[in-house]
């Protein structure tokens, strides 16, 4: 049975929480956040999947993957490491770039801080995500309805394939 | 200049004229009432609201009250609806990747 995802908005500080408890310890949950391999086999919703180009999972360091659709288009984002804190926590700016991690200085830009919490034999984690400008907010609001959406096409063929 | 509803929520003043219309329809003067701004800056407010669809004026013999548009305020709902599927989607596949590993 999986864990209750709890999403809670403050939009006059222009932020997200997502708060997660995984029954792994800690070790293991980290492992699975900082390398990339695992991180691809989870990163992206499905029918999406995610591919690494570049990772350097410490504070400094770039990681520069895409959301490959199902139809093979690419849609590049780069994630810089601003603080690393190996099992605790990081931060990190998130903004879609190209393939060679070039941004568009318009693009909206993300801000997380992820927070890995030992709770019991496992870990919570803590994801708060700060958007610079309300246009921001506002771009990625618009993406996040067409995430949804795409999602719900990937639970609905789960769905259909069940029957 | 945009108008959308994360607009409208974005300012301490409108979210508070939300509030308040919440409770039922008022006139521009009732709500102007209810804060220290100058009448013109409130009047500012309400036309951004109006322009970003949170808030609708009706007519009711010779006043104009606002209500709030409901539906309009129900997107940032279900943005974030999407938003949790997106991240509740992410995280059940990470409980398998955690699985395996």
């Amino acid at each position: 049975m999986a864990h209750k995802t709890t999403i809670s908005k403050d939009l006059a500080a222009k932020k997200l929480q997502v708060v997660r408890h995984f029954d792994a310890p800690v070790e293991k949950v980290w492992k699975a956040w900082t390398e990339r391999e695992l991180l691809d086999k989870w990163w992206a919703p499905k029918p999406w999947r995610a591919e690494t180009k570049t990772m350097d999972f410490q504070a400094g360091g770039l990681w520069l993957y895409a959301m490959v659709g199902p139809d093979g288009s690419r849609m590049f984002c780069r994630v810089d490491l601003i603080a690393v804190s190996p099992r605790q926590h990081f931060t990190a700016r998130s903004v879609f770039s190209d393939e060679q991690g070039n941004i568009d200085p318009s693009a909206p830009v993300m801000n997380w801080m992820v927070k890995f919490e030992s709770a019991g034999a496992g870990v919570t984690i803590v994801t708060e995500i700060t958007f610079d400008t309300e246009a921001d907010m506002k771009k990625i609001v618009e993406m996040g309805f067409e995430g949804g959406y795409t999602m719900g096409l990937g639970n609905l063929e789960e769905l259909l394939a069940g029957q | 200049m945009r108008r959308d509803v994360f607009q409208a929520v974005a300012d301490p003043t409108r979210r508070a004229i939300l509030g308040l219309l919440a409770l039922g329809a008022m006139t521009p003067n009732a709500i102007a009432e209810h804060f220290d701004s100058a009448r013109q800056t409130v009047s500012k407010h309400i036309q951004i609201l109006t322009e970003c669809g949170a808030v609708q004026p009706q007519k009711t013999g010779r006043e104009i009250y606002y209500h709030v548009n409901p539906d309009k305020m129900k997107e940032i709902d279900l943005w974030l609806e999407n938003f949790r599927k997106l991240w509740e989607g992410r995280f059940d596949q990470l409980d398998e990747v955690l699985k395996n590993l």
